[in-house]
């Protein structure tokens, strides 16, 4: 494989908060290959989309990148200033965000958004940019392009609006777009349509992804690299179906396990004991052995890296083998 | 503090012995059920040529016999949750009856009856009140409702508590002190305080992080198994509604367009919204090969219902008929456990834009596709003409 579009080495993210400092990401390191989509899963609370801000540089006031890397085409981004950041985002990375009614303009035609990247970053005048966002809404998939241009974003309906952040993401056409969980808050038939459209999309201009979201089956649907973040770390990474169908991890196969399968129903649900750790004050040793089921001594003392097990395929964890035989006895069962 | 022997402290689905339900009735019956919401100013309705009327449930039968578990899916705005509140008592009807245990239940339920539903919500964060411990809350419920005699109060608070899995330390404290799966625990143990006959659970774990979905799923299916509870359980997410209920019924837009038992309905949907609900549904396999989505178009506005078949501007298979009739919803002739509203369901059925999922062309010959049969030649090398020029104009439109 030759040099990775994107490289995050070493992230750490701290937010000052009331009772001491929160770790949101400690230590994470994650290539995004040219024209491969990437999903990054876990709960609330595990960094993904802190992770996601950072590469971007759009995190909240009280948070900051404290050590680490951001490699986009050989610059660091963690280290560059705002208007810099201005210059990438936009023709090199764009982010498309869960509520699409909180991160449009409200008062500002579609049309005009979706022309805006363009006529600020392509040099393009007030005319061709209104031809292109036309055009893009056009391979959107809003209908009658030509009279929505002038619509306000209230008057589309949540999927509609979706398909105008996807085609403000495209406006520059960007080498990589990141995406926070873009279908959470959409119905099911919804969420199916935008995901057809942005893997085609993706496809066809061969744009990178990074995907976050909690939702197992949708990483299935769109990625094809997995990592799994728990308290502000990867523990498990490697392609969406060595993953999710041999984790390596007790974590990844607890979420796993704890999802209704819709193809497969279980007669009982395996539900992860326990809550997430405090970011503040994160256990020793293995951050997940609390709650784990295959901790033994070693677990709560040494703070296990992510090392490669398989090609392509890594895991935290010191025990992993117990994951594997457990899925192995299970798929005899079956 | 005396305490009772364990069954007669327990919550029970069952009501009062002195009230004798009718041996094999339904336990809720609704007929007829329709909810409206008027809107805004009727002038500039008008002037947009909108209804002024919002009809989140229109006409919708709906029977739960006793002990099962009923889902309610479909797509938000398609009157799921108006439903479940009406049934509750917390939504006023237009019109419609709805039975308990044959007794049809008044616009304004007398206190006994409004314990025999009760509700667990969305989101445990609102919907429980943050100034009272879990102990307070449920005494106070306890005591309004008289549902133990005062010195058992506390004896039947901890016995609730235990039963969805909560310690005693939880009597003394605050919703801020635990967490959403705890809370939403605390939720289930205030809906069962009442002893009630029916729960309705509306979303109860959407809210929640994927790993403890799985504790309160387990929870309801112990209850479940446990207390014999009757359960309507309104979800979008289709993989939890075939992991816990034996019944689906499918809305879209304030009607109920399928009602089958679960496997039935995974196995050979009839409804084309349905078929198109279930192949969007994302697997853990990937299968989203090809561009074509499951269900083209957005849902028109509820404001805006189309003419005849309310699916018809979305339907792979639209015909003339389904601009000019209402399909009802009728049972099969071969299993009268599944009904469906569609003019094509359980028999031949038209030549679509693109193909269905897997299901739609088995079945008993029905009725009800004759007539289109006769109008296919002429649409048949194209049916999307029917159904396209509606489409362009509902798709994405919002008021």
């Amino acid at each position: 494989m030759s040099q990775p579009l994107l490289q995050v080495d070493d992230l750490h993210v701290q937010i000052a908060g009331r009772r001491g400092i929160v770790r949101a990401v400690d230590g994470v390191s994650l290539e995004v290959p040219t024209g491969e989509a990437v999903g990054l899963v876990g709960e609330s609370g595990s960094g993904k989309s802190m992770t996601l801000r950072a590469i971007l540089g759009v995190l909240p006031p009280e948070a900051r990148v404290t050590a680490g890397r951001v490699l986009l085409d050989g610059a660091d981004l963690a280290h560059l200033g705002n208007s810099q950041l201005n210059k990438i985002r936009g023709p090199k990375i764009a982010m498309i965000f869960q509520e699409p009614m909180s991160a449009l303009n409200p008062v500002m035609r579609v049309g005009s958004q979706i022309a805006e990247g363009p006529q600020v970053h392509l040099g393009m005048n007030r005319r061709q940019a209104a031809e292109r966002a036309i055009e893009l809404m056009r391979r959107v998939g809003i209908p009658d392009p030509e009279r929505r241009y002038r619509s306000f974003p209230h008057e589309f309906s949540g999927g509609m609006r979706q398909r105008v952040m996807i085609a403000i993401a495209l406006s520059c056409e960007p080498e990589l777009i990141l995406c926070d969980e873009p279908t959470t808050a959409l119905d099911v038939t919804i969420q199916d349509q935008i995901l057809r459209l942005l893997t085609r999309l993706c496809r066809e201009s061969g744009t990178s992804l990074v995907f976050v979201t909690h939702d197992l089956p949708v990483v299935a649907q769109v990625c094809d690299q997995l990592a799994v973040m728990y308290a502000g770390r990867i523990v498990e990474r490697g392609s969406v179906q060595e993953v999710l169908t041999q984790p390596c991890h007790p974590y990844t196969l607890g979420l796993v396990r704890s999802a209704p399968d819709v193809d497969h129903p279980r007669s009982s649900l395996e539900a992860i004991p326990g809550a997430p750790p405090s970011l503040v004050s994160p256990p020793a040793g293995c951050r997940f052995h609390p709650r784990c089921k295959f901790a033994e001594e070693d677990c709560t003392v040494t703070e296990p890296p992510l090392r490669l097990i398989d090609a392509g395929h890594s895991t935290a964890c010191l025990h992993f083998e117990r994951c594997l035989d457990e899925v192995r006895t299970e798929g005899a069962d079956r | 503090m005396s305490t009772l022997p364990q069954d007669t402290e327990l919550p029970r689905a069952t009501g009062p012995a002195g009230l004798a339900p009718p041996p094999d009735g339904p336990l809720l019956e609704a007929t007829d059920l329709a909810v409206s919401f008027s809107l805004g100013s009727s002038l500039i309705a008008r002037m947009r040529h909108e209804a002024h009327v919002l009809h989140a449930v229109d006409g919708v039968d709906i029977t739960i016999p006793r002990g099962e578990a009923l889902a309610l899916v479909g797509e938000s705005g398609s009157g799921k949750s108006t439903l479940a509140r009406a049934l509750a008592g917390l939504q006023r009807t237009d019109r419609g009856k709805i039975r308990l245990d044959g007794k049809v239940l008044p616009t304004r339920r007398s206190r006994a009856d409004q314990r025999k539903i009760q509700m667990v919500f969305q989101d445990p964060y609102s919907s429980l009140n943050p100034r009272l411990t879990v102990g307070g809350m449920l005494h106070e419920l306890l005591r309004v409702h008289h549902v133990v005699p005062g010195n058992e109060v506390q004896s039947y608070t901890r016995e609730l508590l235990g039963l969805v899995g909560l310690g005693e330390e939880a009597v003394s404290a605050y919703p801020r002190q635990f967490s959403g799966g705890q809370r939403q625990r605390v939720a289930i143990a205030r809906a069962l305080a009442l002893r009630p006959e029916l729960l309705v659970a509306d979303e109860p774990v959407s809210a929640l992080d994927v790993s403890v979905q799985a504790t309160i799923l387990n929870l309801l299916q112990d209850l479940r198994a446990e207390l014999g509870l009757t359960l309507l359980l309104i979800s979008h997410n289709l993989a939890v509604v075939r992991h816990l209920c034996d019944r689906i019924a499918v809305m879209y837009l304030g009607r109920i367009i399928e009602v089958a038992p679960t496997e039935t309905l995974f196995a050979s949907p009839q409804h084309p919204y349905t078929q198109g609900l279930l192949a969007a549904i994302p697997r853990m396999t990937f299968t989203a090969e090809g561009d074509v989505p499951a269900v083209k178009g957005d849902p028109p506005s509820p404001l805006r219902i189309p003419a005849g078949c309310r699916f018809r501007t979305r339907c792979p298979i639209a015909q003339p008929i389904c601009e000019q009739q209402d399909p009802a919803l009728t049972a099969s002739a071969g299993d009268p456990a599944h009904s469906a509203a569609c003019h094509f369901a359980f028999g031949p059925v038209p030549a679509a834009r693109e193909p269905q999922a897997a299901g739609a062309g088995a079945g008993v010959p029905a009725n009800a596709a004759n007539p289109a049969n006769a109008a296919n030649p002429a649409n048949a090398a194209n049916p999307a003409n029917a159904a396209n020029p509606a489409n362009a104009s509902d798709e994405g439109m919002r008021p």
